[in-house]
């Protein structure tokens, strides 16, 4: 083994005349968490098919797990676990009938297949609704029965495709716990998502696929040094204060419709009242001050070409 | 684990699966034996009279149709269940389950295969239902020997794969459930047009190759010979070579679509 429990270089993949993943160089160490971020669209999910053996690449030297994609793709295949994008269970069927399903294809014995499948169910709060058709479960139960399904072969390497997308908060931060469960047990995960924060909270290491290109990668703090500091932003509800507090602060950027100024700003004490400073000179009052720090927001619009757009919405700003 | 072992292991794991889906559902299944037994009894109540009429001139009744009708309408017992399997592949192959079996290290086949055992063993089953709906209105087979049973229930079984495999391949090509059932359309509509109903003979002379050549018709001659003693002569091997062909052409268009990277 190399140490790398997944390695590419040179991955290309086209559809048509459309170049969805243009010459993708990713290494991710074994027991590791990486977390492949990009908008939609960004070729994330066709990373994550291509890496599974479930899509032929173009061109690139893969190996998942110390095996060659394009020669031993069995081999790679006996290697991982997927839980995609859409949930990846047979509805028809109850949730304990698809973890002996599992069970079977993986050729456990009957009895290690029930007890692997009760033991997963358990750990993941599904044993209550185990005898009900997966089709009726949640959102959350589906995606969880998901990961019980991937895990019943005891893969090495998962893949995890936006696993939280679509989850509401409290089912989000349970898949973060069970995501963490994963790699103390020495699994490497390779998770796909469009969120920072989860990718902030999880991975150890972080590649920002844009347009097909990996833009940045390292660790969280890493891609967080990339962009200069964060910023100061004044809201106002008065257009003539916000007019006024403009032309004050010149090198702010400004957002005209929220009537908001941000300025860039480290968010020290004296910077903060510098800025104060001026608003008072010139006369006029914000009616809001939040200090924003940079996070992967600020990487992430600043890699992708988004820089010039203050951050879009209040849920930006924590 | 040898290959062969791999493929018969995981092959019925997808067979348990599907009948499995197939028990927990049979409304799906029951519902396309909804048109046969329809046309069974609308041929024969309503239409009966007129229809012994045509098929045996003087003396013919209305026994001597349900005589002449069952045959064909097992055969589409055998097409109208098959087009429950070109929407079920076509269903099962817009659901993340089948990705997550082309990431597994199973048997790459299994999953069609088992599709189409169990779809056979389904249209096994619909074909006994309404062939016990024909014998309960008054069908009787005339002394056919154990061997000719045999070589009836071997028929319907090999018309039954063969119309299966390329049930598969038609809902592997669909994009939706609702366009395999529309592209499944010909395996029930082609018996209307051999002779399950009518002899060729009553048709167009223009028509009459049409008919007499599309595989339902020399199946349906085959197995009346088998069950009623009438003439079978060529019919027999070009049913076979119907099954044959359809058989082997379904099966490779099938796994060659299936080897394609999904969408």
């Amino acid at each position: 083994m190399t140490g790398l429990a997944i390695a590419a270089n040179g991955l290309r993949k086209s559809y048509g005349d459309k170049t969805v993943l243009d010459g993708v160089d990713l290494n991710v160490p074994e027991g590791t968490i990486f977390s492949l971020l990009g908008p939609n669209g960004a070729g994330k999910t066709t990373a994550v098919k291509i890496l599974s053996t479930l899509v032929t690449a173009d061109a690139g030297d893969l190996r998942v797990g110390g095996h060659d994609l394009a020669t031993d793709p069995r081999a790679v295949r006996a290697a991982i676990g997927v839980t995609g994008q859409f949930s990846a269970v047979d509805g028809l069927i109850t949730g304990e009938e698809n973890m002996l399903l599992m069970a079977d294809l993986h050729h456990l014995s009957r009895a290690q297949g029930r007890r692997v499948a009760a033991e997963l169910l358990e750990r993941f709060d599904l044993a209550e609704a185990a005898r009900k058709p997966a089709s009726t479960y949640s959102g959350g139960m589906k995606r969880r029965l998901d990961i019980a399904m991937t895990l019943v072969g005891e893969p090495r390497i998962i893949f995890l495709d936006e696993p939280t997308t679509g989850l509401d908060p409290r089912s989000r931060h349970t898949m973060w716990q069970i995501i963490r469960e994963l790699v103390t047990g020495g699994v490497t995960v390779f998770l796909t998502t469009q969120y920072l924060e989860e990718a902030d909270e999880l991975a150890d290491r972080i590649a920002v696929l844009h347009d097909g290109r990996i833009a940045a990668e390292g660790s969280a703090g890493e891609l967080k040094r990339l962009v200069p500091g964060g910023h100061v932003r004044l809201r106002f509800t008065d257009p003539a204060a916000y007019r006024a507090a403009a032309s004050a602060l010149r090198e702010a950027s400004r957002d005209d419709d929220a009537l908001a100024l941000q300025i860039p700003s480290g968010g020290s004490q004296r910077e903060l009242r510098a800025v104060l400073d001026r608003l008072d000179t010139a006369g006029v009052e914000a009616d809001e001050l939040t200090v924003h720090t940079p996070d992967l927001d600020d990487v992430f619009f600043a890699l992708t070409g988004g820089a010039a757009v203050p951050a879009p919405s209040k849920e930006a700003v924590r | 684990m040898s290959t062969l072992a791999l493929a018969v292991r995981d092959s019925s794991t997808m067979l348990r699966r599907n009948l499995l889906h197939a028990r927990r559902y049979p409304s799906l299944t029951l519902n396309l034996l909804l048109t046969p037994v329809m046309l069974l009894l609308l041929f024969v109540y309503v239409f009966g009279d007129v229809m012994s009429a045509g098929i045996g001139g003087e003396g013919a009744d209305r026994s001597d149709y349900i005589a002449y009708i069952v045959p064909g309408l097992l055969l589409m017992t055998i097409g109208s269940t098959t087009i429950g399997t070109a929407v079920s592949i076509s269903m099962d192959m817009t659901e993340g389950i089948v990705a997550r079996f082309r990431t597994m290290a199973i048997h790459r086949g299994s999953v069609l295969i088992g599709h189409v055992v169990g779809s056979v063993l389904q249209s096994v089953a619909s074909v006994v239902l309404v062939g016990a709906v024909g014998v309960a209105i008054g069908f009787r087979s005339t002394d056919a020997t154990a061997l000719e049973w045999l070589a009836a229930f071997g028929l319907l079984v090999l018309f039954a794969l063969a119309l299966t495999w390329i049930a598969v391949g038609m809902g592997l090509v669909s994009p939706n459930a609702e366009a395999a059932g529309n592209n499944a359309m010909p395996l029930i509509l082609l018996p209307l047009l051999s002779s399950a109903f009518v002899p060729v003979d009553g048709m167009p002379g223009w028509f009459q190759p049409v008919a007499e050549y599309q595989p339902f018709t020399p199946a349906i001659e085959t197995l009346r010979g088998l069950l009623l003693g009438t003439e079978i002569g060529h019919h027999g091997w070009l049913a076979v070579a119907w099954c044959l062909g359809l058989a082997v052409l379904g099966y490779f268009w099938s796994t060659a679509t299936f080897a394609k990277d999904p969408k």
